[in-house]
């Protein structure tokens, strides 16, 4: 059963809804006990890194989260923001990530982004499968996803990075390791693509 | 590379979908999940959709209505129409909603847009502002209550401060164009273009794939909206929810 993480952020309705099309055996999961009967979660997450960070904390999700996931290996797919606590820390906030991925969120150098308008990074774009990744079995890259971000981040390892995107030059898109996945953009917003890569992860073994 | 969003406003009059023409004679044009259904399937950029009653009933968002949007909804979403408070836009953000839009209670008190970026992120706060052309003078005047009442803020000025908070994105909707079908005012866009720096999409006047070409090819990333032209079809403007495939798009950009 894939548990979806329900602690008041993302598009928690959007994913089970994919879900239930696709016939995959999924929950939307608010108590973290629940959570040990998942053999894969989701973590989504729209909003300031902060309050997320909180938001985690808050309900006990973030404990339960490191036993499972750092202890026993579970799979894990973060999404936008669910993707972002992943690393150390990030510009947005002040709070520390849950430091599973070495690395930390940046915001964009609107600098370097040459024509209007700057931030966020809103739309879609394609993206490039560094890795080759199964995950990504089945993508129209040209096609590609919908993001909606003004922070990004940014990977100490390279090994890390699971798909990068261009937006005011080169940046990470979706990182992984091991068993830990995320997303900058929305899979749950992104039509076929999104439900390709929600159904991979799925059928991970 | 990022593209240019092509994205379809569907208007929620007496929980049907209807379509204007210069904000008055609403026509009802079908069922609102319906639509969202059909264009689900087109595989549509993102869609905005807005209740154009509750402001000017004095009623708080359809929170109902809104949670069976969301959940039919597989691409962005963007609602507007009644809110006034960060705890409703909390509220809609949970719901699997991406950006909220506001507009009069952005003209009333321009501080709720940080306030409402503080707790769901800037990037998710969008603010619509309704323009009409000012008689004498080459510029503008800013409506809400679905353009029947006049606000003090110069266009100007408005965006200026909404540019410097650092909202998500500017929704520029002319109610001189709205349901004529006659193509975008250029000179609204490029002035609004020159004066900030944040995400904008443009409302009012499509009645074309082309007249969406033009303003990609003049703008180059920038969203490009439209309410008749993805609802109607042909000179006697039969319902048909309509919006171009992959092909016909990539011939836009």
């Amino acid at each position: 059963m894939i548990g979806i993480i329900d602690y008041g952020s993302g598009n928690i309705q959007a994913i089970s809804t994919i879900y239930k099309n696709l016939n995959i055996n999924h929950k939307i999961l608010k108590n973290p006990n629940d959570l040990d009967n998942a053999s894969k979660l989701i973590l989504p997450g729209v909003g300031a890194f902060d309050s997320i960070m909180k938001q985690l904390v808050d309900t006990g999700i973030k404990d339960k989260l490191n036993e499972l996931v750092i202890g026993k290996k579970v799979p894990i797919l973060g999404i936008c923001v669910g993707l972002q606590v992943m690393g150390n820390g990030s510009d947005e906030g002040k709070l520390s990530g849950l430091g599973w991925i070495p690395g930390r969120v940046k915001k964009f150098d609107i600098k370097k982004i040459d024509s209007k308008p700057k931030i966020p990074h809103m739309g879609w774009n394609t993206v490039k499968d560094i890795q080759n990744h199964v995950i990504f079995q089945g993508i129209d890259y040209d096609f590609g996803f919908y993001f909606v971000h003004s922070y990004y981040f940014e990977c100490k390892k390279r090994e890390n990075i699971l798909s990068t995107s261009n937006y005011g030059g080169e940046f990470t898109s979706s990182i992984y390791d091991n068993n830990i996945f995320g997303t900058q953009f929305h899979p749950e917003k992104s039509h076929k693509n999104g439900i390709h890569l929600l159904k991979n992860f799925a059928e991970l073994c | 590379m990022l593209r240019s969003r092509i994205v379809p406003c569907l208007l929620v009059h007496n929980k049907g979908l209807v379509k204007t023409t210069q904000f008055k004679n609403a026509k009802y044009v079908g069922d609102p999940i319906n639509a969202v259904k059909i264009f689900n399937e087109k595989e549509v950029d993102e869609l905005i959709v807005l209740d154009i009653d509750a402001t000017s009933d004095s009623r708080a968002p359809n929170i109902e209505m809104i949670k069976n949007l969301a959940d039919e909804c597989r691409m962005p979403l963007c609602y507007g129409g009644g809110i006034t408070t960060v705890e409703q836009a909390k509220k809609i953000i949970s719901l699997g909603v991406e950006k909220v839009a506001i507009s009069s209670a952005a003209l009333s008190d321009i501080e709720l847009c940080r306030e409402i970026g503080t707790v769901i992120g800037n990037q998710s706060v969008v603010v619509v502002i309704d323009v009409k052309k000012k008689k004498l003078f080459r510029d503008y005047d800013i409506y809400t209550h679905n353009g029947t009442k006049k606000s003090k803020w110069k266009l100007s000025n408005f965006i200026g401060k909404l540019d410097e908070i650092g909202i998500g994105e500017i929704v520029i909707n002319s109610i001189d164009n709205d349901g004529t079908m006659k193509g975008y005012d250029v000179d609204l866009i490029e002035s609004i273009r020159k004066k900030c720096s944040v995400p904008i999409t443009v409302l009012g006047g499509a009645g074309s794939l082309d007249d969406i070409k033009k303003i990609i090819a003049k703008f180059k990333i920038i969203g490009v909206a439209a309410g008749s032209l993805f609802v109607f079809k042909g000179k006697f403007r039969a319902v048909l929810i309509n919006y171009p495939n992959r092909q016909e798009r990539k011939s836009l950009y």
